[in-house]
Formats: structure tokens, C-alpha cells, sequence
């Protein structure tokens, strides 16, 4: 059987499988619709949480920042990872003691303010949309790559998927959805890493291939790795670029920020009770942790055979580097989507890959009559072309097109709930129409989640030039805004409406300023960005990546010193902090 | 539940939960950033101590962590009498 047949058939069936749940699942209350009836087991939420989490960015991008990164990499690694120690510490057992549907919810009677509220859903929405666009932009690149239909086709066809599963089930479906997502995409991630671990160090674990010696060379993965990118003017793969109180920073933004995001908090509400919470925080980052630890031995080993295929001699000699002619089959693929250009500058029909942006190596590659660098690989196709690489049978490379776009639909679902909780239980029902039915409200849950896949859609298909840049915004912002309103929330009791409002309010507009500033996101029309994004010019050597960190505590700073000049909060407020203390209903 | 139990409650939770963020701290934010150079300078294996850390052993620690912090809390529930039964 043909690629293209066997893809549409593990595809296809993947499909079925999702909207028969779909139907199974369907939700029939509001409970059912916000946080599918609390009646998720821990195990099964960990699951949902990790397919809810890890998206095209994870599934198909991580890998490949890593080969190219190197240690760099790291802050994405632990950052993406760490946050759930904060969630289960600080965040999801008090949260599901609060037992009510959504995050704003939360922050308007915690905080005994509509304002606040508005503030809230403000952020929330903005986070999600950024994120959302991402998400069906993969499945269109997806479907065109192993489908070989019009970005534009596969994107409809994503949508209309998760139209069925997302407004017919709403977090019940979705959440049992997610758990058939999860098994098809870690599956389909592990199981080239496995194929590949073998035949580069002969052991099947990649985590501890990462660590081994390649078969037949007797010299360790990463120490040949090292010498051999050292040897063509990159960076050691072991060591990084990136100034300490950057690397710091980032990490710590991207942790806090994931705590701070609406739609992975919310998974923790559909859970029984608060130990189920505790315990489902674990299970998720188990989940999550296979793919994490997965993905840098699959970047090494990816960035290990990109350069033993060009580099297949030693390097300076006439017959060291690849003959364009003789490339292999996977090369002349990719080269057709236009994610790897050869341009064979010196003219030898040999390609050669080095640094050449690197002073120091200039020298060198001029006396091996090198000028300049011959070949771009785009970071994105290493997971999607490793199966290729290796030459694994066709089924692996079907089962990866599954597993994309697995990933891709299931952080799509999970984000437009949220959205549409905020728009049918925060805004309508708490603020402009607290009288309506239950049955209205979830009509109107239904219609604001397809209004947002529509949404969705036409940012994923038209997506404006900033969506790459926007997620460092959405997790900085997360940081800087909803993640310290809720810690305080909790853990300080003395903290008041005006404090939040002013914190939130600060760490936003400061975490927003600094990235239009150097980034430029909104206000590209006036003029942004107004500075060089260079690390000359960076607050105490932050880049925009990591300063929600400084954001984050801006808004400690500030709601901690005004809640001291204003009045306390009311006596139920206080009542209510030590009852979400407390497991036990009192 | 008497306000001084409450506060004994929330007190060893505080506690164990400083404990957690202490390792948490240190695996991640300690071993594979701040102190990643010198660390390197020790083999594990095929790998540099730091960059394990900041690769691998951080993610395996935080996963543990987490279970442990679910483990001992349930437990201070039960010791204090205020779990959901």
C-alpha cells in the first residue's frame, strides 16, 4: 500500500474514533458542558491534561529547536515541565475546593468585583486566541504535507472535526477525546524515537541512548555531536548562547506562565475532589514528562544524522561533504515543500552546512574554499522528516501524521472551551444577563465555541505576521497577570480588590510595553518596534521572552503595597480563603 | 475545626509545600542553570552532569515531586481530620 492511502486510513480511523467519543460523551447539563460533571478520574484527567498541553508546538516544533539549540533548548524543557509543580502546589487543589466553572469566576467572588472579572476574561481570551491560531495553523500544514491537499482544505477539515467534538460534548467530550489523543500522539512520538535510538547506539530507550555510545565508533552521542558542530563554526550542543539571567528568566516565565494558562487550570475543575486534583497534577506531568524526555534525545540524534549526511568525510577534505546529486530521497521531498534550499554557493555540487555567521570560523571555511553556508533546514520538519531519515516503513510515517495532528486538535478543543466558557458563563451569565436558564446558557456555550472555531480558523488560515512572537506574549502574560491574582488569592488573605486590580493591571501593561517595544505587536502602524531587540538594550539583560518574570513581580509589588492603604476585604471574602484552605466541606 | 487546628493545618502545609519548592529550586533553577559549568566538569555516563540536569534529571525530579507532595498532603489531611473521607 502507498504512503498517501495508509495516511488517510490511520488518519481517518483516528478521526472516527474521535467523534464516535464524541457522541458517547455528549454533554447534557451546563456542569457537563464547563467541566464535564466533575466526575473525571484523576488518571484519565492527567491524560486529557497532557493532550490539552502539549500541542503542534511540543509535538512537532520541540525536537527540532533542540537539535538546533542545543543546551539553549533547556529553558523549554524544564520550563514547560516545572510549571506543574506550581499548579500542584499553589493552584489546582484550591481551585477544585472552589468547585465553580471557570478562572474569571474565580477571580470575580475571590475578588468581590465585576471589574476584575472583565480583566480576567480579557486576558484569558487573549491568550487562547493566540495560542488557538498556532494550533490550526499545524493541522493545515499537517494535512498539506502528508495528504498533499491545500493548507486551506486541511484546515477546514480540522475545524469541522472539532466543531463535532467541542460543541456537541463540550469539556466532556473533549476531555475523552483528549485521552484517545493522548495514547495516538505519544505513541506516534516514541515510537521513531525507539527505531532511530536503535539503529544509532543499538539501545531502545531513547532517554539513555541520549547517553550512549554510537554503534561501532566507541565515542559517546553528545561528545561526537560536540566535535562535530564545534568542528563547522556552531556552538557546542552541549553549551548554549544565552546569558545566565536570560536563561534564568525565560525558564521562569515559561513555568509561571503555564500555571497562569485558563485552559490548563480549568482541567483540574472536572475532577471529583481535591486529592484527585493533587494526584491528576502528578499524572499529567508523567504524561507530559515521556514526550519532554523523549524530545531532546530525539533532537540530538536528528542534528547527529542531518550532519553525518552532509558532513560524511572528514571535515576541510574535497570529498568530506555530500554530493547534491547523490542526497538522499527524504532531502528531495522536503525540498519540494520548500523547508530545505541547497544553494550551491561555490560551486563544487557538493553542499556544505557550517556557520557562517560565526567571525571566528570565517578564516577556516575560506581556506577550505567554503563561502558561506549552503544549506537551510527549516526547524519544524526534523520530527516530521526523521521517520524519512531513518528510513522507517510507511506505517510509522502514517502513525506521525496521526500524532501531529492529534496534538494540534486536541490543545485546539481545550482552548476554544475556555473561550466559550468565558464568553456564555463569565460575560453573559455573570455580568449581562445573570437570569438566564440553564438550558440558554449552554445554547449560548454552543454558539460562542462555534464562533470561535470560526475565529480560529480564519487566523489559522490568514494568520497575522505576529502569531509566532504573540506566544511569548501569551505566556508572559499569563505571568504577569492571572498567575499572581490567584497565588495571592489563596495564600493572602488581607489581599483586596484594589490590590488585584492595580497588580493585574501593572504587570500587564508592563509585560505588554516591553514586548511592543522591542517586538512590535499591535502597534506596528505608530511605529513599533521603537527598539533594537538586541541585548544591549534589554532591562537588565531580559529579553521580551522573559519579562514576565519582571511583570510577575511588578504586580506582587504593586497589589501588595496598595492592598496595605485600602480597606480589607469583606468577612465572607475572608471566610471564603479559609474554606478553599480546606479539603473538607465545613 | 477550631481556629488553632486550622492554623496548625495551614502552617504544615506551608511547610511541605517550601520543602518541595526548595527541591524545585534546586534541580532546575540550581543545577542545570546557575551552577550548569561546574557541573559539567562531572561525566555521568555518556552525559555532563548539568546538561542532564537541565535535559533530563529536572523533568524525572519534578515528577516525583509532585506525587510526594500529593502523598504527604493527604496524609497531613488525615492527621489533622479534614480530609473529604
Amino acid at each position: 500500500m502507498d504512503l498517501k492511502t495508509l495516511t488517510y486510513l490511520v488518519v481517518g480511523a483516528s478521526f472516527v474514533l474521535y467523534i464516535g467519543i464524541a457522541i458517547w460523551s455528549r454533554a447534557k447539563s451546563t456542569g457537563d458542558f464547563y467541566v464535564a460533571g466533575k466526575g473525571v478520574s484523576p488518571l484519565a484527567n492527567g491524560m486529557a491534561t497532557a493532550a490539552d498541553w502539549m500541542s503542534a508546538a511540543s509535538f512537532i516544533s520541540m525536537a527540532g529547536l533542540i537539535a538546533f539549540l542545543g543546551y539553549d533548548g533547556s529553558v523549554y524543557l524544564m520550563g514547560w515541565t516545572g510549571g506543574y509543580v506550581l499548579l500542584a502546589l499553589f493552584l489546582a487543589p484550591y481551585l477544585r475546593k472552589f468547585g465553580k466553572f471557570t478562572v474569571p469566576e474565580f477571580i470575580a467572588e475571590r475578588y468581590y468585583s465585576k471589574t476584575a472579572r472583565v480583566v480576567a476574561v480579557i486576558c484569558l481570551i487573549f491568550v487562547s486566541f493566540t495560542y488557538v491560531a498556532g494550533q490550526m495553523r499545524g493541522v493545515g500544514i499537517v494535512f498539506s504535507r502528508f495528504l498533499e491537499v491545500e493548507v486551506t482544505v486541511g484546515l477546514m477539515i480540522g475545524m469541522g472535526i472539532v466543531f463535532i467534538y467541542a460543541v456537541l460534548g463540550g469539556m466532556k467530550g473533549i476531555t475523552y477525546t483528549q485521552v484517545a489523543q493522548y495514547c495516538v500522539l505519544i505513541f506516534a512520538y516514541t515510537v521513531p524515537a525507539i527505531f532511530i535510538a536503535i539503529q544509532i547506539t543499538g539501545n531502545a530507550i531513547p532517554q539513555l541512548a541520549f547517553g550512549s555510545e554510537i554503534t561501532n565508533e566507541g565515542v559517546g552521542l553528545l561528545d561526537k555531536l560536540d566535535d562535530i558542530v564545534t568542528s563547522l563554526g556552531f556552538t557546542q550542543f552541549t553549551s548554549g548562547d544565552k546569558s545566565k539571567v536570560d536563561v534564568f528568566c525565560i525558564t521562569l516565565a515559561l513555568m509561571v506562565g503555564t500555571a497562569g494558562l485558563p485552559h490548563v487550570i480549568v482541567r483540574f475543575f472536572t475532577v471529583p475532589k481535591v486529592r484527585d486534583a493533587r494526584m491528576s497534577a502528578g499524572y499529567a506531568l508523567l504524561f507530559i514528562a515521556l514526550l519532554y524526555t523523549t524530545a531532546p534525545a530525539v533532537g540530538a540524534m536528528a542534528r547527529y544524522n542531518l550532519m553525518n549526511t552532509i558532513q560524511s568525510g572528514e571535515v576541510g577534505t574535497t570529498d568530506g561533504n555530500l554530493v547534491y546529486e547523490e542526497r538522499p530521497e527524504w532531502m528531495k521531498t522536503w525540498e519540494n515543500t520548500g523547508l530545505v534550499v541547497f544553494d550551491d554557493k561555490n560551486g563544487d555540487g557538493r553542499v556544505q552546512y557550517y556557520n557562517d555567521a560565526n567571525p571566528d570560523f570565517q578564516a577556516t571555511a575560506n581556506s577550505y574554499g567554503w563561502e558561506g553556508n549552503e544549506l537551510s533546514v527549516d526547524r519544524d520538519i526534523m520530527v516530521l522528516a526523521n521517520p524519512e531519515i531513518a528510513r522507517l516503513p510507511n506505517w510509522v510515517i502514517a502513525l506521525v501524521a496521526a500524532g501531529g495532528i492529534a496534538a494540534a486538535l486536541s490543545t485546539a478543543a481545550g482552548l476554544l472551551l475556555v473561550i466559550s466558557a468565558a464568553i456564555s458563563h463569565d460575560i453573559i451569565k455573570g455580568i449581562l444577563a445573570p437570569a438566564i436558564s440553564e438550558k440558554n446558557e449552554l445554547r449560548a456555550g454552543r454558539i460562542a465555541a462555534a464562533v470561535a472555531i470560526l475565529i480560529a480558523g480564519y487566523l489559522g488560515f490568514d494568520p497575522p505576521g505576529w502569531v509566532a512572537q504573540v506566544v511569548a506574549f501569551a505566556f508572559g502574560l499569563a505571568a504577569a497577570s492571572l498567575f499572581p491574582v490567584i497565588l495571592m488569592g489563596i495564600f493572602y488573605k488581607r489581599m483586596n480588590k484594589e490590590g488585584a486590580i492595580a497588580g493585574m493591571v501593572t504587570g500587564l501593561l508592563f509585560t505588554y510595553g516591553y514586548i511592543e517595544f522591542f517586538k512590535g505587536l499591535f502597534l506596528k502602524w505608530a511605529g513599533a518596534p521603537w527598539g533594537e531587540n538586541v541585548a544591549e538594550n534589554w532591562l537588565f539583560g531580559i529579553s521580551p521572552e522573559g519579562i514576565g518574570v519582571i511583570g510577575m513581580l511588578l504586580n506582587f509589588a504593586v497589589a501588595l503595597a496598595v492592598s496595605r492603604v485600602t480597606a480589607p476585604p469583606p468577612e465572607h471574602v475572608q471566610q471564603l480563603v479559609e474554606d478553599i484552605r480546606v479539603p473538607r466541606a465545613m | 475545626m477550631t481556629a488553632e487546628n486550622r492554623k496548625a493545618y495551614w502552617r504544615a502545609n506551608l511547610r511541605l509545600v517550601f520543602a518541595c519548592l526548595l527541591v524545585w529550586f534546586t534541580c532546575s533553577y540550581g543545577f542545570g542553570i546557575l551552577l550548569v559549568d561546574q557541573l559539567n566538569s562531572i561525566r555521568m555516563g555518556g552525559f555532563k552532569l548539568g546538561f542532564w540536569f537541565a535535559q533530563q534529571g529536572s523533568i524525572y525530579i519534578f515528577v516525583a515531586l509532585i506525587f510526594f507532595y500529593a502523598w504527604s498532603m493527604n496524609k497531613i489531611d488525615r492527621q489533622f481530620d479534614v480530609d473529604e473521607g
